[in-house]
């Protein structure tokens, strides 16, 4: 159920509404397999960014960036790299 | 008391049958959306509500939707974009509209539904009893059931305000007999369109709520300005929580539809008894029959001829079905005799849907009290049988006999079947 | 990183706003917007309904209000109390995204008749799966076309009822296990094909019908766009892939959305009315260059569910399906506008 208490009918909006969005959900605990990116191999093409399931690909202008807090390793971006600068590693082996 | 503040001779007197009466009310009622699916004996409230778009008589847009699944369906979707919706059913449309009718209360949507009282199937019947809503008696719906062509007009209307009142926020359903009320001409009274206007307080307004993402109160509806999400999933870690506002909010809808039923008779001079119940002659009845929908008026017809001749008996029309005035009717009827609850509806296997209240409410009277009234459930008129006035009378004279001789030897009667 | 705060995630148009999102298809520029689906829902890893969500944001053009019937979609994104929206949205049930939809056009309509919307106007998309609105959704979504609603209605077919386990909808293809259908010793998975559920929706005559994939993204966000920008019913027909009731390596969620549309099992092509059908993206390549087809075993040799069919015994189930998909691509080179003579 997540890490928060769990609030009384009195602290609850009306109608059911959820108060809280999901970017405070990690689910980056799920990951089994963590993608690291070559920026040496890195064209910026950002085609993984479009595709990744999660919204956890970025781009500052400047380079690609995971947001390891909610990846959960399902390894699209690796396959779809035009130039293969995504590999998958083993969660808490070596990156 | 004091002058209605519009005067009889101030409001307009139209010929309507039950049905045209409640396509009036809605015509009034400055609704944004009507979604609708016809079937007997609702019909006429679609057909001449859509004669009333065709002529640009009202801004509503009317929605002739597929099926009553779609129909509360899309009221629903209406109301949570912030509209004033309406949809109008039976029987039959009534069953199918029933998992809405849950979510409908759940998101606190103000819809309000009228339903032309009819038989559920099978066989199939097109003619009156109220099957249809107690079927629907536990999703969390106010529900009210009128005598008349005039109240199903006044109380279509009140129903707006009493569903859109922030101590509420419920869904209402007006419910109106088939055939006997929907399809029977009355003249009455109709208010100004400006009266209504006022009364309702012009087009909806929707109440707030705070939401923590939002860091403030924020209006209930689809808002791009501020997003919500309606209809989340929960577990078993929040549904319960999720029901007792609800729970909550049913209790408050007394004292509101007490207040609107008040503050109607401030505007036009009519009043239903307290809103809630609408009694005849109970304070020193030695017998009592309850009742509710037009009905009642065939029964409190009999219970003048008896009191003439010297019977002590009364009658409580039961107005507001949900929340069930349990604690008020257990105090009116504290001291009577013999009470017979009379249910256009049979919950199989148990008994019918008000003498199950009514048994409930008069089993906590005061434990130390040495008398409770003798009760008698009788079953009449499903599928449209006919209520006359001599079953009416049996009926009396059967609970007098009761009161007298002290014991009820079968608590549930049938009325006017040939068993 | 830290956790955004709330103001930088959600998406809002201030009343009286008049915003219009020009479309665009530069990733640097849409690598800027905001996504209307947050991270943090719980769709399976590799899940290509999210992708295909949040590219369907991409092309919206201004306030818009989604609607999802019940499904994978609706329960991973709203597990109270979190929400995965960043714009308003409603669930009501299963079979109703397409009434509820209705609805809210209609509410919106009434309100700007009386002055009383604050936007020139708030597009409304439904999203359901295959479920809603193949079979148990069909009836609001026929009504819905037959009263020409504003609705963009987005089909997210998984082909199976996947959130409560993997059951067989009328979307799911000939041959495809599922626990429903299963694969036996006498019947070898699901016996009807595919419900044509595009052509039924042209069928209807609304002003625009297509298919996409969020694979083929450039395609799909050109279509989602054209779409909202039509006064009338519109409907997108989208292939997204399920690794869990599909059998497919995570990792291949978008390759086999690839494989579908390279061997013409699901053509790409928009339909606009009083126009007719036109191919697109990949699947004109196709019609313009037959050899780039591909034979049907590329799609299932991927695929877990289809893993019986390649086995020497099925043959004939392979042949039958090549001929299926061969034969509804012919008729749709026949139909096209498009397509070389």
């Amino acid at each position: 159920m997540g890490n928060s208490e769990l609030r009384s009918t009195k602290e609850l909006p009306l109608a059911a509404l959820p108060f809280k969005l999901s970017i405070e959900y990690k689910t980056g605990g799920w990951r089994a397999l963590r993608p690291v990116i070559d920026y040496g191999k890195c064209v910026k093409c950002l085609t993984c960014l479009i595709y990744c399931p999660d919204m956890a690909i970025s781009w500052d202008g400047e380079k690609v960036s995971i947001n390891y807090d909610y990846c959960k390793g399902c390894g699209i971006c690796a396959h779809e790299c035009p130039v293969k600068a995504i590999s998958m590693v083993p969660e808490g082996g070596s990156s | 008391m004091k002058n209605p503040r519009i005067p009889p001779e101030k409001q307009i007197k139209m010929t309507l049958n039950g049905d045209e009466a409640v396509a009036y009310a809605v015509k009034q009622s400055l609704v944004d959306v009507v979604a609708a699916y016809p079937i007997t004996p609702q019909t006429i409230i679609v057909e001449r509500f859509s004669e009333f778009v065709a002529n640009g008589e009202v801004h509503t847009e009317f929605i002739p939707v597929e099926s009553e699944h779609s129909a509360l369906s899309a009221v629903v979707g209406a109301a949570a974009a912030g509209a004033r919706a309406f949809t109008a059913t039976a029987s039959q449309g009534l069953a199918l509209m029933w998992e809405i009718l849950y979510i409908a209360s759940a998101l606190r949507l103000p819809i309000v539904l009228a339903i032309a009282n009819r038989a559920l199937s099978a066989p199939i019947n097109i003619h009156c009893d109220h099957s249809d809503a107690m079927g629907a008696r536990d999703a969390g719906w106010i529900q009210l059931f009128v005598e008349n062509v005039q109240e199903a007009y006044d109380t279509t209307i009140q129903a707006f305000k009493i569903a859109e009142h922030p101590d509420v926020l419920l869904p209402v359903m007006v419910n109106l007999d088939g055939f006997f009320l929907s399809h029977t001409m009355e003249d009455i009274l109709i208010l100004p369109d400006e009266a209504v206007h006022e009364f309702l307080g012009g087009y909806r307004k929707v109440y707030r709520t705070y939401v923590d993402y939002l860091g403030k109160e924020v209006e209930i509806k689809l808002d791009p300005e501020n997003p919500l999400t309606f209809g989340p999933l929960d577990l078993y870690d929040y549904y319960f929580e999720h029901k007792i506002p609800q729970i909550e909010a049913m209790a408050k809808a007394k004292d509101v539809v007490r207040k609107v039923n008040e503050e109607w008779y401030e505007l036009c001079g009519r009043k239903y008894g307290d809103g809630v119940l609408d009694t005849y002659e109970v304070d020193d009845a030695d017998v009592v029959v309850t009742v509710l929908g037009s009905s009642a008026g065939t029964v409190r017809y009999v219970a003048k001829k008896l009191r003439k001749k010297g019977h002590k008996v009364g009658v409580i029309r039961i107005r507001l079905f949900r929340p069930f005035p349990h604690d008020e009717v257990a105090e009116l009827l504290k001291d009577v005799k013999a009470v017979g609850v009379m249910d256009r509806a049979i919950s199989f296997g148990s008994y019918g849907p008000s003498y199950l209240e009514i048994a409930t409410a008069l089993y906590h009277l005061d434990r130390k009290r040495k008398k409770r009234p003798l009760l008698v459930n009788y079953v009449y008129g499903l599928g449209g049988r006919d209520l006359d006035p001599g079953l009416v009378e049996n009926i009396f004279m059967e609970l007098l006999k009761i009161a007298k001789e002290g014991e009820v030897k079968e608590p549930l009667r049938f009325v006017g079947v040939r068993m | 990183m830290g956790t955004p705060s709330p103001s930088d995630v959600l998406i809002t148009f201030k009343h009286g706003e008049k915003v219009e999102i020009p479309l665009t298809l530069n990733p640097r520029e849409l690598a800027k917007r905001k996504s209307i689906l947050l991270p943090g829902h719980r769709l399976c890893a590799g899940c290509t309904v999210p992708t295909l969500v949040k590219l369907v944001g991409y092309a919206l053009r201004g306030p818009t209000i989604v609607v999802t019937a019940t499904g994978c979609l609706e329960v991973a994104t709203t597990i109270f109390p979190y929400t995965s929206w960043a714009i308003p949205w409603i669930h009501v049930a299963f079979e109703n995204a397409a009434a509820v939809a209705s609805g809210i056009e209609a509410a919106l309509k009434a309100m700007k008749k009386t002055g009383r919307l604050p936007y020139d106007r708030i597009d409304v998309i439904a999203f359901a799966g295959d479920g809603g609105t193949y079979d148990i959704g069909f009836q609001a979504l026929s009504g819905m076309a037959e009263r020409g609603h504003k609705v963009l209605y987005i089909l997210y077919d998984n082909e199976a009822y996947m959130n409560t386990g993997i059951q067989r909808s009328g979307g799911t293809p000939a041959f495809a296990w599922t626990t429903t259908s299963p694969v036996g010793k006498v019947i070898p998975g699901k016996q009807q094909h595919k419900k044509p559920i595009a052509d039924i929706m042209v069928a209807h005559r609304i002003p625009y019908v297509a298919t996409a994939t969020p694979a083929h993204w450039v395609d799909l966000i050109r279509k989602v766009r054209r779409a909202l920008e039509i006064e009338g019913p519109t409907f997108i027909h989208a292939l997204v892939s399920c690794n869990r009731g599909w059998r497919v390596d995570p990792s291949l969620s978008i390759e086999v959305l690839k494989r579908a549309v390279d061997t013409c099992y699901f053509p790409l092509w928009e339909y606009v009315k009083g126009e007719g059908y036109y191919l697109t993206d990949r699947s004109l390549a196709i019609a313009r260059d037959p050899s780039l087809k591909q034979p049907i075993e590329r799609f299932l040799e991927l695929q877990g569910r289809f893993r019986h069919l390649l086995k020497p015994e099925n043959r004939h189930l392979v042949k039958q399906l090549q001929e299926y998909v061969d034969a509804v691509w012919e008729d749709l080179l026949n139909r096209a506008v498009n397509a070389p003579r």
